[in-house]
């Protein structure tokens, strides 16, 4: 992700959910200056508790949680607080426990391997309102759009334009797959950083609206193959 | 005596089925062995109804269990009744798989079990005496085989192994609750033995009265009578029973999952991290480790691969990469993989291409990561290798460096395919590789989608 090109006015609010408490306080030491940290929880139902009582600007949240996984804590608080911004973060690339929590309503998703700064970049990005796409997401979303969809796919689909990338949202996710940061690819595309945002955002609501059977079945089939 | 056996069993099978690793046998262990195509004659406790015997002949000889059970029921019909102590002589003789020695051969020293089965024996002889007084020749010819059938049974009770004595007594608790069932179970419980009772004694009555007069259909009205009363008091026990065996056989298949995965964490994880506690003074070679074993993982646990399996196809060749370098240079590679297709030898030049490419940046650009993407589309596959390092200026390349550029050129050019390398000072390298995929390539990946041109 770019570099810290944007200055915030206070560090973003951050509850961390993760049931390695190790995990918890080693993000929570290393993040201490960028992100206020003003919360934890282990497990989904204390979650959903603690996020529904703070608040948050962002939840970064482990994709493999007992009780439910990140999607149930994702689920359960969209309902009544749409405007928490959820980061997941898994060591997992299990596409399917990825895509699932995409589509449940988080704003991004990035690996446990990621590093301290490119992390406090990205949670500041998720608490603007932006998508943040690991470049193994990205990898996961193109292979999950790349077959044409065929008739019965497109057929659910209330909105046809939800089940295709358009070229140049494909060029910024081959990108992203690449390690290039939103900054090197608006110089490669020729286009603002603010472009390439919203490409990304715009990929990041296709994934989550999308009916295509295509997204399910294809997780499906990655984990079997 | 018991909890040596139990050791032992968890030896296998190849540890005991050579001669020269057991000199101590005992006699009866080698009248029982058979060099045939696969090892000894064994019981097999794994896939066993009674004692292991049809389910251990099938994989000596190699047929199916059940065919082995249907033709012993078959053989059994006509055997006069000899099958029963037949089978049973077998349990006694045979060892079971990874045992080291037969029930028979501990029953020699069990001396109150001898006399307990020459007891039980001599009761069934009197019994069989009466019968004959009284002239029932059908009891009487079916009989008599039974009287080792006891014997044996007596001695195999005795002195089988703890874990079989289990089953066994698993096997026949049901019939013990027969006498001894709960209260409210047992009204019910004493309407079906009544009803069964009458039933047999019904059937047999029959069955006796038909054997005088030799009518031709009337046995089978007293057979379904007694069938249909054996039905009533045991069916409800050899439902019980096959349950059980599902219940036992699918937790013995977990049972061997988790040592698999055991076995597999063991293998790798553990022994990384003893290796990091033993370099921990060396940062380098930690995350070098760690990150070895991350992806070893990751293949197993979200690809199915095992570690060492061959490469057949263009993703797996992207990874075989990525794990070379790591090793050899040290140098993290980041990969992306879209799409996945067989390889073949445009794909493999390719591939080899990829791999210059990405030793060359480990070697020469001095960044601490190199990303490889690589996509495979339906006319065309592609891998980008990028860092972020010193870069160079493409008009003045050093000769070293334009050497290999040049072998990377050459071998994408001779399969149709083209390099794009761009890089400037300071900004890094960005080496695009592109090859058109041949139809045959194409079809068996994505049907109908194979169209590049060479």
């Amino acid at each position: 992700m770019s570099g810290p090109d944007r200055v915030r006015a206070t560090p973003p609010r951050v509850v961390l959910v993760d049931d390695h408490g190790l995990f918890r306080s080693g993000v929570r030491a290393e993040l201490g200056r960028q992100v206020e940290v003003i919360g934890e929880a282990e497990d989904v139902g204390p979650a959903i508790e603690l996020i529904e009582r703070l608040v948050p600007d962002v939840v970064l949240l482990d994709v493999h949680l007992p009780g439910g996984g990140g999607q149930a804590v994702i689920t359960a608080v969209k309902k009544e607080h749409p405007e928490v911004r959820f980061l997941a973060l898994s060591a997992s690339d299990a596409p399917e426990d990825v895509i699932a929590v995409i589509r449940a309503g988080a704003r991004g998703y990035v690996t446990k391997t990621i590093s301290t700064t490119d992390l406090a970049d990205a949670i500041s990005r998720v608490a603007d309102g932006d998508a943040v796409f690991s470049h193994r997401l990205a990898g996961f979303v193109l292979d999950a759009f790349a077959a044409a969809p065929s008739a019965e796919d497109v057929k659910p689909s209330f909105d046809p334009e939800l089940d295709q990338l358009t070229s140049r949202e494909r060029e910024v996710l081959r990108l992203i797959a690449q390690g290039y940061t939103y900054r090197e690819i608006a110089r490669e595309l020729y286009i603002s950083v603010k472009t390439v945002e919203s490409h990304v955002s715009s990929v990041l609501r296709k994934l989550q609206l999308s009916s295509r059977h295509q997204l399910t079945r294809w997780a499906a089939e990655r984990r079997l193959t | 005596m018991a909890d040596q056996d139990e050791q032992r069993s968890g030896r296998g099978w190849h540890a005991d089925g050579r001669p020269h690793d057991a000199p101590h046998w005992p006699v009866q262990g080698h009248r029982w062995r058979h060099h045939g195509d696969g090892g000894p004659l064994r019981r097999d406790q794994e896939d066993r109804l009674l004692g292991g015997i049809a389910a251990g002949f099938a994989e000596w000889r190699g047929f199916s269990p059940t065919a082995v059970r249907i033709a012993f029921v078959v053989l059994g019909l006509f055997s006069q009744g000899w099958a029963i102590p037949l089978y049973l002589g077998a349990w006694l003789l045979i060892p079971a798989k990874g045992a080291e020695t037969s029930i028979g051969n501990r029953a020699r020293h069990d001396s109150r079990g001898i006399a307990l089965a020459v007891g039980l024996a001599s009761v069934l002889c009197v019994l069989l005496l009466l019968t004959g007084v009284l002239n029932n020749g059908l009891l009487e010819t079916d009989g008599w085989p039974q009287v080792v059938s006891v014997a044996c049974l007596a001695l195999i009770w005795r002195n089988a192994p703890a874990s079989e004595q289990a089953a066994m007594r698993h096997l026949v608790e049901p019939l013990e609750s027969l006498g001894a069932g709960g209260t409210r179970a047992r009204r019910g419980l004493w309407i079906r033995l009544a009803a069964a009772v009458a039933l047999i004694i019904g059937g047999l009555g029959w069955l006796l009265s038909a054997h005088e007069k030799t009518a031709l259909l009337r046995p089978l009205g007293g057979l379904a009578l007694v069938a249909g009363g054996l039905v009533l008091l045991l069916g409800p026990w050899w439902l019980r029973i096959a349950r059980d065996l599902v219940l036992e056989r699918q937790a013995r298949a977990r049972a061997e999952e988790r040592a698999d995965m055991a076995a597999q964490l063991h293998d790798s994880v553990l022994q990384t991290l003893a290796l990091i506690q033993r370099r921990a003074d060396d940062p380098q070679q930690v995350v070098q480790l760690a990150r070895a074993q991350e992806r070893e993982l990751r293949s197993w646990l979200f690809e199915g691969r095992a570690p060492g399996d061959a490469d057949v196809t263009f993703a797996a060749g992207v990874r075989q990469i990525q794990r070379d370098v790591e090793a050899r240079h040290g140098v993290p590679v980041e990969v992306v993989t879209v799409g996945d297709c067989p390889l073949d030898d445009d794909l493999g030049a390719l591939l080899a291409a990829a791999r210059e490419a990405t030793v060359n940046a480990a070697k020469w650009s001095g960044a601490s990561v190199i990303s490889v993407y690589a996509e495979v589309e339906p006319d065309q596959a592609e891998v980008a290798v990028r860092d972020r390092g010193k870069g160079f200026d493409p008009d003045a390349v050093p000769a070293d460096r334009k050497g290999l550029a040049e072998s990377i050129h050459r071998r994408m050019t001779r399969h149709g395919g083209s390099v794009i390398v761009n890089s400037a000072r300071g900004e890094g390298t960005k080496v695009t590789l592109t090859m058109p995929r041949t139809a045959a390539a194409a079809t068996p990946a994505q049907p109908g989608a194979g169209g590049g041109a060479r």
